[in-house]
């Protein structure tokens, strides 16, 4: 076994009893990226000496008596967190030079913690996508079948850690860009409650729905990335002020007198038999658990594309009003007057997508459409609120499919963003509410593609997702694998 | 059709982009697709739901009025596409 195989836990376990190096470790998640980056394509930058020479500082630290939760863990992170003194282009042409002058709040904790950084992440441009393929530096590609979509947005992110090149990374979910590409690249991942993790230096897409999590290859690595990450920060004011459980308590064995809520509305019509029999064998592991299984209702479910893609697009509008040209970021230099100068500079240097939902951003909120489209779409979104509301009241974690299909092929959607959209069915509407979403793996399809089961809970209760996650992993049996190409 | 040509030009501008013919055929074909499928909004009674703008009941975050160290003017400038050492430069506005 390569050390680049461990899980954050094992690794965590070895290099405390001095049994492995954080250089030993980080050089060999190095000389597997120099084995499969050029199918995986998970990276933007990469910066291999950079990380072995805080490997070594690590190392002399460790020795010194240094603590730290993941102190010498070679990680990566989504190119939209902001790193000091490292590009952070968000996928963009915009944000092509654009070097931070500060951390995010996560990579200040990860700092803390002794996490090392080997680079960052391929993703949708702004994190607009659900296939990654509108990076501009690269496109992640699934590290399990050749030609399929790694998903997105935080494509990058899942196909690095599924492949073996980081024991663990940071993604953000806007509509499912965590669960997603976990769920198409076979790896867990967590959305967390909004509010749970800082958003500050997170670059913004939809500030009311983004939230920064973690990806893994098993539970256990979630919930200790989850106690690296979580906590309240003044620098964003939706921070909640609240004591961070320690989430590794979650992972217990059992889950007797669980209720367990299947929501009818996300078994309907187009979903894969595949990834149905996938989810109901997970159902049939929590019954045989012990487990109550509840039918329960989300009757908005079938709204929840229609109001995601007006607010997402409305919030976004207003928060990449700031990419003008003057104090960062790409500039058009042609341009005569000022206004021409923020319209080439826009024109020249966003692509399809994300001019798409710019336009439809701004048409939901200007005058006269603004009670028709994003009011109108607000008030729904208190609808699908109190449905989670409701069906919490009678259940504990909600089970369902993540996506409707496993990974589908590259290129397929791309000029087609409506078929798009309606693929992200399942995932978006715990964004709209705020709840933490999770994807553990569940299986594989025929073809070799993973598929995850999606759990959802009530505010603030990623516990529970932990637990019924690690007693899925358990019985299926496929933690900590790592993709192989066939 | 749910929105028409000058109707996207008329954003696009308020967006400050702008767009070859090329993209303002496909915009106003895909804006229109959007516009029409989010339109079973209407479907729905929401004259007495109060909307959400937020997914936790917060109040107001406050801080205490005082003073904070700052960005250095050089950390502030070094991403800026044009500036003089002191301001961001931008083509001339009167």
């Amino acid at each position: 076994m390569q050390p680049y195989e461990l899980t954050m836990v094992q690794a965590m376990e070895k290099l405390d009893a001095g049994e492995l190096s954080s250089v030993e470790l980080t050089q060999s998640c190095l000389d597997r990226i120099a084995e499969v980056e050029s199918d995986v394509k998970s990276f933007i930058l990469l910066d291999g000496d950079a990380a072995l020479n805080r490997a070594k500082q690590t190392d002399v630290e460790r020795k010194a008596g240094k603590k730290g939760k993941i102190l010498g863990i070679p990680l990566g992170l989504k190119d939209l967190l902001c790193t000091k003194g490292i590009t952070t282009t968000c996928g963009s042409k915009i944000l092509e030079k654009f070097v931070p002058p500060y951390n995010a709040a996560v990579v200040e904790k990860i700092n803390d913690e002794g996490g090392v950084l080997l680079g960052k992440l391929t993703m949708d441009e702004f994190a607009m996508g659900s296939t990654s393929e509108s990076c501009c530096f690269g496109v992640p590609q699934n590290p399990w079948k050749e030609g399929y979509v790694a998903g997105g947005s935080s494509g990058g992110s899942a196909a690095s850690v599924a492949s073996g090149e980081c024991l663990v990374s940071l993604g953000s979910d806007t509509g499912g860009s965590i669960r997603q590409p976990a769920s198409l690249c076979g790896v867990v991942g967590i959305k967390p409650t909004y509010g749970s993790v800082s958003r500050y230096g997170l670059v913004a897409f939809a500030s009311s729905l983004d939230q920064i999590g973690p990806l893994s290859r098993d539970v256990a690595d979630s919930a200790l990335m989850m106690n690296v990450i979580s906590g309240y920060d003044k620098r964003d004011s939706t921070s909640v002020n609240r004591e961070t459980p320690d989430y590794s308590k979650a992972l217990t064995e059992g889950v007797a007198g669980l209720r367990v809520g299947v929501p009818r509305e996300y078994f309907g019509e187009g979903l894969d038999p595949e990834v149905r029999k996938i989810v109901e064998n997970g159902i049939d592991i929590l019954k045989r658990g012990g487990a109550t299984i509840v039918d329960v209702s989300l009757p908005h479910t079938d709204y929840c594309v229609a109001v995601y893609y007006l607010i997402a697009p409305a919030e976004a509008s207003s928060n990449l009003a700031r990419y003008d040209g003057v104090s960062y970021g790409f500039r058009d230099h042609d341009a005569e007057s000022l206004i021409d100068m923020y319209k080439q500079t826009r024109s020249t240097a966003f692509g399809a997508e994300v001019k798409r939902r710019i336009l439809i951003g701004t048409y939901a909120l200007s005058s006269g459409y603004y009670d028709a489209y994003y009011k109108k779409a607000s008030q729904v979104r208190t609808l699908i609120l109190n449905d989670f509301k409701s069906a919490f009241d009678k259940c504990d974690v909600l089970i369902s499919p993540v996506t409707p299909t496993p990974a589908w092929k590259t290129g397929e959607n791309v000029d087609d963003p409506l078929s798009t959209y309606l693929s992200d069915i399942l995932t978006l509407s715990a964004n709209l509410a705020g709840i933490p979403g999770m994807s553990v793996p569940g299986g594989f399809s025929k073809s070799g593609l993973p598929v995850g089961i999606q759990l959802q809970g009530a505010h603030f209760r990623e516990d529970m997702l932990l637990k019924v996650a690690y007693n899925i992993e358990k019985a299926v049996g496929l933690g900590a694998k790592i993709a192989r190409r066939q | 059709m749910k929105i028409t040509r000058e109707d996207i030009l008329h954003v696009a501008h308020l967006a400050r982009l702008n767009l070859s013919e090329d993209e303002l055929v496909k915009m106003t074909e895909q804006l229109d697709n959007i516009l029409s499928y989010v339109d079973k909004l209407s479907e729905l009674d929401t004259d007495n739901v109060l909307p959400t703008t937020h997914a936790h009941k917060s109040v107001n975050a406050f801080r205490e009025d005082a003073v904070m160290p700052s960005l250095p003017l050089e950390d502030a400038l070094a991403n800026a596409p044009e500036d003089n050492g002191q301001m961001f430069k931008v083509p001339r506005i009167i």
